[in-house]
């Protein structure tokens, strides 16, 4: 009881630690900010590379990522549930970001994330090992609408009976967004 | 003699996938106009992006040289920040131009970094860009590794680094004041100005923020000089314009264009008109932040201040009879804005647009400003239930009251670009909401 309220208040330094490789990374992501004084600016960085490595910003991953910068937890926590692309729990390998913004929705962005959802048997928001589905707020491709991510993947053009076809070639080539951190 | 529409500034190594390597750049003639400029003094390169007329192509057209000249003379330690968060919906040529000629980029930003004395420099790229991220990091390494970049650039003796910074999913981030919070490791949250980011920006030190395009032209600039690029354009807006066309269009695309073409001529003679044969009902001439055109206002030039003075278009109002003051008795009609045109044909339930682009607001609210954060979400509730079939007598006139409550009294621009289409589409369309209301009751 006494631990675990400890731990929510996060004075407890815990065993989690980055890979040898990711520490590697880390070091140099901090040297392009030098001549800020400090290694706050590297926190969105470093907080993907945490996202990679853990699967998901845990509390845990939290405090590795603010001793590792030599920030608070509070400072961090703060960033990370700020931005959308960091998530708390884990999800499915490859995330699908499929827009239903104006653009999409005109050529019908919606239809085709029914269809996803259909064929994943899953809502938007959810995952499976495979897969994590998200209704994306405009990805910068409007001229191909309606149009998705994956990973370093754009789907563009999409009709709601593409979707199966679409699924199949991303089971058979995962594409986690960790790949480019 | 009118610019010709195949005149190509930024956009001419579209489709070259050899030109995104360094050696196929080089072969094209790139970095020759870093050389000139590197011989030049920095004041006579920003005295020629002054004289080329060069504007802000993310949104606000603000003009580039009088911005690069707001740094205050002498300052030991001045950033340039590349804003590459491209993320208003209906814009997608800042994420086209990195993967297509990322070296573009960073040669355009080595000259500014030249004119500015700016040594630490970075590229602020959205998140989700995963691809392009790949593309720029690895064309930073050519460039570090050919001496484009680094402490010595071309034996000049003139200091360049650049770095690029991935966010993580915030629209909020293409705020230049948020841009650099989120650069400095924070939320992503503006700032309130003055001070401005050119006296006090990144890490407390003068900084300048320009969008990817608005550098990717200043090589041309150096290359041709002022007076050529100015001569592209149309009255005090300089060179071609990127104009991204999606929704209800045969041909939906990212062009380079001359700056000026019309609507119609965008619509009608580049993207072969609107779709299945359909009519025109609704056009957003620069990203869903920018009130929209109905048919009546579409031979209007595509330029910046064609579109917030032209008469032909309509001032807003918030309620029918009462028009929206930007200050001092001036009508907001539109703007340029980013260069994201979206057709809707006469078919679109215009209320339930409405309502999509609203509720990317209530979704993008950082959540700093009473008006912007708690009046976004209340944009999306009501425009939600009149898309729905559902709305009330009065809904409209609330819709209106609230918009006109955001507009302003925000600390940054989020609030506006919320209130403006709200008021935008209202103004043009009161009568297809009146009837859906009818309806629902």
């Amino acid at each position: 009881m006494f631990r675990s309220l400890a731990r929510a208040r996060g004075n407890i330094p815990m065993s989690l630690e980055f890979s040898a490789d990711s520490q590697h990374k880390i070091t140099a992501i901090c040297e392009r900010y030098t001549v800020s004084g400090s290694k706050q600016p590297a926190v969105l960085a470093t907080l993907h590379i945490a996202q990679k490595e853990f699967g998901a910003l845990t509390d845990d991953a939290l405090r590795l990522v603010a001793r590792t910068l030599d920030l608070s937890y509070a400072h961090v926590f703060g960033v990370a549930t700020f931005y959308t692309m960091f998530r708390r729990e884990p999800a499915g390998t490859t995330t699908i970001r499929m827009c239903t913004n104006i653009s999409c929705m005109l050529r019908g962005g919606y239809e085709v994330l029914a269809a996803f959802e259909t064929k994943l048997g899953f809502k938007k928001g959810m995952s499976n090992k495979q897969f994590h589905l998200v209704e994306e707020e405009c990805i910068a491709a409007c001229a191909n609408a309606p149009c998705a991510i994956a990973g370093t993947t754009y789907l563009l053009d999409i009709k709601p009976q593409d979707v199966e076809g679409i699924l199949a070639d991303l089971a058979a080539n995962p594409r986690p967004e960790g790949e480019v951190v | 003699m009118p610019t010709s529409r195949d005149t190509k500034v930024v956009t001419s190594r579209f489709g070259d996938e050899a030109a995104k390597t360094l050696a196929g750049y080089e072969k094209t003639g790139g970095y020759q106009a870093l050389r000139k400029a590197l011989a030049m003094r920095p004041e006579d390169v920003t005295a020629e992006v002054k004289a080329s007329n060069l504007r802000g192509r993310g949104g606000a057209g603000f003009a580039t040289g009088v911005k690069w000249g707001f740094v205050p003379p002498a300052s030991a330690t001045v950033h340039l920040v590349c804003n590459a968060d491209e993320s208003e919906p209906g814009t997608c040529k800042d994420r086209e131009l990195m993967y297509w000629d990322p070296h573009l980029l960073i040669e355009g930003m080595a000259i500014a970094a030249h004119a500015l004395h700016a040594v630490h420099n970075y590229i602020y790229i959205r998140g989700e860009m995963m691809r392009e991220y790949a593309v720029l990091v690895k064309a930073v390494e050519e460039a570090y590794a050919r001496g484009y970049l680094g402490k010595n650039i071309l034996g000049s003796g003139t200091e360049v680094h650049l770095s690029i910074h991935r966010g993580a999913g915030a629209y909020i981030c293409g705020e230049e004041t948020a841009l650099l919070n989120s650069l400095e490791g924070k939320r992503g949250q503006p700032r309130l100005k003055p001070p401005f980011p050119a006296v006090k920006g990144l890490f407390g030190n003068p900084t300048i923020v320009n969008n990817v395009e608005t550098l990717m032209n200043v090589p041309a600039i150096i290359d041709k000089g002022g007076k050529w690029f100015a001569d592209l354009g149309v009255g005090r807006s300089g060179g071609t314009r990127i104009l991204c066309v999606s929704g209800h269009v045969n041909k939906p695309g990212v062009f380079e264009l001359p700056m000026g073409i019309t609507f119609n001529e965008l619509i009608n003679d580049v993207c072969g008109g609107v779709w299945k044969g359909r009519q025109v009902k609704a056009v957003i001439p620069g990203g869903v932040s920018m009130p929209p055109l109905d048919p009546s206002e579409l031979d209007v030039p595509i330029e910046f201040d064609a579109l917030q003075t032209d008469e032909r278009i309509k001032p807003v109002h918030y309620l029918p009879g009462k028009q929206f003051d930007l200050g001092g008795g001036k009508p907001l009609r539109t703007m340029a804005g980013s260069g994201g045109v979206v057709v809707m044909d006469h078919e679109t339930d215009i209320p339930k647009a409405l309502w999509r682009i609203l509720k990317f607001f209530a979704h993008e609210s950082c959540g700093q400003c009473t008006p912007c954060r708690e009046g976004t979400g209340w944009l999306e509730k009501v425009s939600r239930r009149i898309a729905d079939g559902t709305g009330k007598p009065g809904d409209l006139e609330l819709l209106g009251t609230i918009a006109h409550g955001i507009a302003g009294n925000s600390i940054c621009a989020l609030g506006d670009a919320a209130a403006w289409p709200a008021m935008g589409f209202l103004t043009k369309f009161w009568p297809e909401f009146e009837a859906k209301i009818r309806r629902a009751a």
